[in-house]
Parts: structure tokens; sequence; C-alpha cells
């Protein structure tokens, strides 16, 4: 890339014109920081204001009263943080494990109607959400399952499952056969090859869409929205009812919970994600 | 052939529990959605609920359309200037600089977005604040964004990021060799964008923005923080008529209307997608 970069390069412009375009480059990244963090800050800020009124452009008083009472046992935060985080791990752990199974059979063995299924469990992200978890709340009202924790599990779980079906698939194909094949003819059965070989080896696709499951859990809020009500409030509820209510503080706070492991988790992506793997999605 | 057989088997057993779970708690309660758009009180057949729907909301249907396609458009052309450069661009420092910045809301959820622009976008918020100071604005005529520009701008900020990840990686396996030959030929590093490198990276791009669009289509948060009155889109609208009248009816009439329009996004794919096969063969 380096050396294409070099071939480029265009022959010596007089320095003015250079000038000229390393300031416009300089101001374009500028502007596209200021677009990207401005935002940011300004909720940096709403979360340690005390008072904050028109016009003024800074808060007029800073402090952490807010935190204190979001985090003071009426305020709500830690009982929707601590519910937030069972329902993400609960739906980690039942997408995992049908995702598993469905992924490897789906990279490895010979299946009838392959590109059907992939096409199935593709539907979730590429169909507007809405109508089915309205609809899915009426179900749910019926058999008592509205308000309960199983109830926004299992929606989370028909959603994050598509991502988890498909990077499992993808991590099982990019494991290398011959690997396997060599420990089968040294005398290892099909269950223990795939315990101490296969699995070993796609684990960091696995631990990858693990933490997508995770994250879409924590994030989400149309379907608990809907089928959470009235009981189960999660972190993203506890944010929209404060800020309806007016409260951008809390709001605020709320918010910034949420973007810590958002963030944490793009700095790390690539870490688990790696190139090969990414090469095999949807294959 | 009886292993093969054996082998098919097996493997449906193994996908048949992920199975399971879609299509009861997303096929299914797809299906019901259409079915009950189309259902009087009796479970007769009726095209009421239909006509009440475009009665009061098709104002919201042509605002739901003209932001997500408004929105979908911003999305194409920064997401293509911005992986373009990543791919073309012949400042080391500068394409250093855009990979670190611009991925960053990429993770981050809806409706933070919607609380961040809430605050940012507002009359007293942080951008006429900063337009005000360099003399842009008058901050005694700032406006509030938060109407059909608020949900363009937190849609926009929010998704770009996603379609440039895809985009860039696409853009990265055009073959090198192609794009030298171009730039020996004389032509300049937007025309090698333009004619080389995106058409080899049109699909995915196509794929990153159908996908957008769709999230687009079906978020709650974003216009029902940033505008919730209307005029405004038809996820806050199913939302009210639930919420305050418990009528289902109209709601998935609405629903369906909105599978409608996301049902052109597919359309648009796969027109591009055969069209592309054809060219191949």
């Amino acid at each position: 890339m380096s050396a294409t970069a070099v071939a480029y390069a265009s022959p010596a412009l007089p320095a003015v014109q250079r000038a000229g375009t390393t300031l416009l480059r300089a101001t374009v990244i500028a502007l596209l920081a200021f677009i990207v963090f401005g935002p940011l800050l300004n909720l940096l800020l709403w979360a340690f204001t005390e008072r904050w009124y028109f016009p003024h452009k800074l808060p007029q008083a800073y402090g952490l009263t807010y935190w204190f009472r979001v985090f003071s046992p009426r305020g709500g935060a830690i009982t929707s943080l601590v519910t937030s985080i069972w329902i993400a791990l609960l739906t980690v752990v039942l997408s995992l494990v049908v995702a598993i199974p469905a992924g490897f059979a789906l990279a490895r063995l010979k299946l009838p109607a392959r590109a059907l299924i992939m096409l199935l469990f593709l539907l979730p992200q590429a169909i507007p959400n809405l109508p089915v978890y309205v609809n899915i709340a009426r179900m749910f009202y019926s058999v008592n399952l509205n308000g309960t924790i199983l109830g926004v599990v299992l929606v989370h779980a028909s959603h994050g499952l598509v991502l988890a079906v498909w990077i499992a698939s993808a991590a099982f194909a990019a494991v290398d056969v011959s690997l396997e094949e060599a420990a089968r003819n040294m005398g290892a059965g099909a269950w223990r090859c795939f315990c101490t070989v296969t699995l070993p080896l796609a684990m960091p696709g696995l631990i990858a869409s693990a933490i997508f499951v995770f994250l879409e859990s924590l994030d989400e809020f149309t379907g608990t929205y809907f089928v959470g009500v009235p009981d189960v409030i999660t972190l993203p509820l506890l944010l929209f009812n404060a800020s309806n209510g007016g409260n951008y503080q809390i709001a605020s706070i709320t918010a910034l919970l949420l973007l810590i492991p958002s963030i944490g988790f793009m700095l790390l992506v690539e870490r688990f994600l790696k190139a090969d793997v990414l090469a095999m999605i949807g294959k | 052939m009886r292993v093969a057989t054996r082998e098919r088997w097996g493997g449906l057993l193994l996908v048949f529990p992920a199975l399971a779970i879609v299509a009861l708690f997303f096929v299914w309660p797809l299906v019901m959605s259409s079915v009950s758009a189309f259902e009087d009180k009796d479970a007769g057949a009726t095209l009421a609920h239909f006509e009440k729907a475009w009665d009061f909301y098709s104002n919201d249907l042509i605002f739901t359309v003209a932001i997500v396609v408004l929105s979908t458009l911003m999305i194409a052309v920064l997401s293509i200037a911005i992986a373009g450069y990543l791919t073309l661009g012949e400042n080391e420092r500068t394409r250093g600089a855009l990979r670190w910045l611009y991925r960053w809301p990429l993770f981050i959820p809806f409706i933070v977005t919607a609380q961040v622009m809430r605050t940012f976008l507002a009359k007293n918020g942080m951008l006429n604040h900063v337009l005000g100071g360099v003399g842009l604005i008058d901050p005694l005529t700032a406006q509030s964004m938060l109407d059909w520009r608020g949900i363009v701008v937190a849609f926009v900020w929010k998704q770009t990021p996603f379609v440039t990840l895809l985009l860039a990686g696409a853009m990265a396996s055009v073959d090198d060799q192609h794009i030298e030959a171009a730039r020996n030929l004389g032509a300049s590093r937007l025309r090698v964008l333009w004619e080389i490198v995106l058409p080899q990276s049109t699909r995915t791009l196509l794929v990153g923005l159908v996908l957008s669009y769709v999230a687009m289509l079906s978020v709650l948060s974003v216009p029902m923080m940033i505008n919730p009155n209307s005029p405004t889109m038809l996820t806050v609208d199913v939302a009210y008529r639930i919420a305050s009248h418990g009528d289902y009816g109209v709601a998935n009439a609405l629903c369906l209307m909105s599978l409608v329009i996301a049902a052109f996004g597919a359309w648009f794919y796969l027109r591009h997608s055969l069209r592309h096969a054809e060219a191949i063969a």
C-alpha cells in the first residue's frame, strides 16, 4: 500500500498550493472530529451538570448530585443495571446453546435447503421488527409471559440468535479441516475431536458472537418496551423514562453507562473478529 | 449413501432448535400481524383498518419514506467519501486520523444516539453555541433542530460508520493492479473511485444500505425522543395506537405499510444483483 501511495504522490506542487491542501485536510478532519465527538462531549457535560439554563453556553454548576441520586436505592439504576446484565447473560447462553450446533451444521454438514435456512436466519435483520414486537407482546399476554424476564430473554434471543448463527457458522468454516482429520486419524472420536480441536479453534469467533449478542440485548429498546412493561425496566427503558420526564441529567448518566460497553467493544472488535472469520460470513 | 442420509438428518437436528426459535418468536408473530391487519372484531375480513390508517396517518407515511430515503442517500454519500479516501487517499496521516475517527458511533445504541442528539441539537444545545461562537448564526435567532432534521442527523450519525466499515473492507479487496493501471493512464483519483473501485464494491454498499434502511424503519426510540409530534414516523404511531387505544388492527395495518416500504429496499437490492448476475453471464 505504501509503495502505491508513493507512486501516486503528485510531483512537487508550489508551496502555496501544498499549504492550501494541508489546511483543507486539517479542516475536514477537525470538522469530522466535532461531528463525532461534539454530541458525546455534550452528553458528558449533561451527566455532570447541576444547573444549566438558557442562554448559558456551559453548565452553571457541576457536581455529582445526580450520580448519587441515580445510584441511590430509589434511583433505580442499580436495579436496572442488574436486570439488564442478567437478561443479556441469559440471552447469550440461550443464543449460543442453539447457535453453536446450528452454526457447526451449516458450516460443515451437507444440509438440504442450506441456502434457504441461512436466508431464514437473515430475516430478523432484514425485516422491520416492530410488527413482531407488537404481536409477540399480544401473544405473550395470553400466556402470562408479558412483564417477565423470560419473555424479554426470548424476544432478545430470537433477534440475537441471527448474528450468533452467522458468526458461529463463519467461525467453524474458518477452522482448518486437516487439523480435525489429524485428530481423527490418531484415534480421537467425533465428539472428542470437536471438543479438543474444533471448538477451541473456533473460540475467538464464538466469543465475538457472544459479545455481539450481549451488546444487542443490553441496548435493545423496542422489544423490551412492548414485552417488558410494566415490571421489567432495563437501562434503555430507564433512560427513556428519565428523558421523557425531562430529567436530562439522569438520562445522560444512564446513556453514559450504556456507552461504555459499546465503545469498549468498538475498540476491541478486531481482536476477536479476525479477517479470516469475517471473510467467511455469509458464505 | 446411508452415511450421507444420516448426516443430513443429523444436521437438520442440530439446526432445528435455532430454527424453532426464529419460527416461533419471529415468523409467527409476523404472520399474526398480517392477519390482524385484515381482521374485524368478529374475525371477518375487512379493509377498515387500512382506511383508518390512511385517513389518520398518510402524512406520517410520506414523512417516514422521506426521512429514511434521505438518510439512506446521505449515508451512501458519506460512506463512499470516507471509504474512498481510506482506500485511495494519498496522505498517510489523514487516512490514519480518518480511520480512527469515523467508527466511534458504530456500536452506540439508537436510544443513546437519540438522547445525545436531543441535547446536542436543541435550541440551547452545543451545536448552536458553537455555530454562534464562530459567527455562522446569530445566537438570538438560533432554532432547535429537533424535527425531521434531528431524526435524519441521528440516523446518519449512527449508521454511516456501519456502512463505511463494510464498504472500506470491500474497497480494500479491489485488486491494486486495476487501480495502478488506471492511475498510470492518467485517471484522477476521483475517477478511479467512481469508475473502478466503487463499481467493484457496489454489492457490499447496497447490503449495508438496505440493512440500515430497514433498521431505520423499525427504530422507535429516535423519532419518539427527537420528534414525537405529528408529522412523525410510523413507528411512533404504532406505539401510540397500542399504548393509548389498544388498537391492534390499525397498528398492524401501519406495520404492514412499513413492511411494504422495507420490501422496496429489498426489491431495489435484488434488482441490482440480478442485473449484476446477467452482466457476468
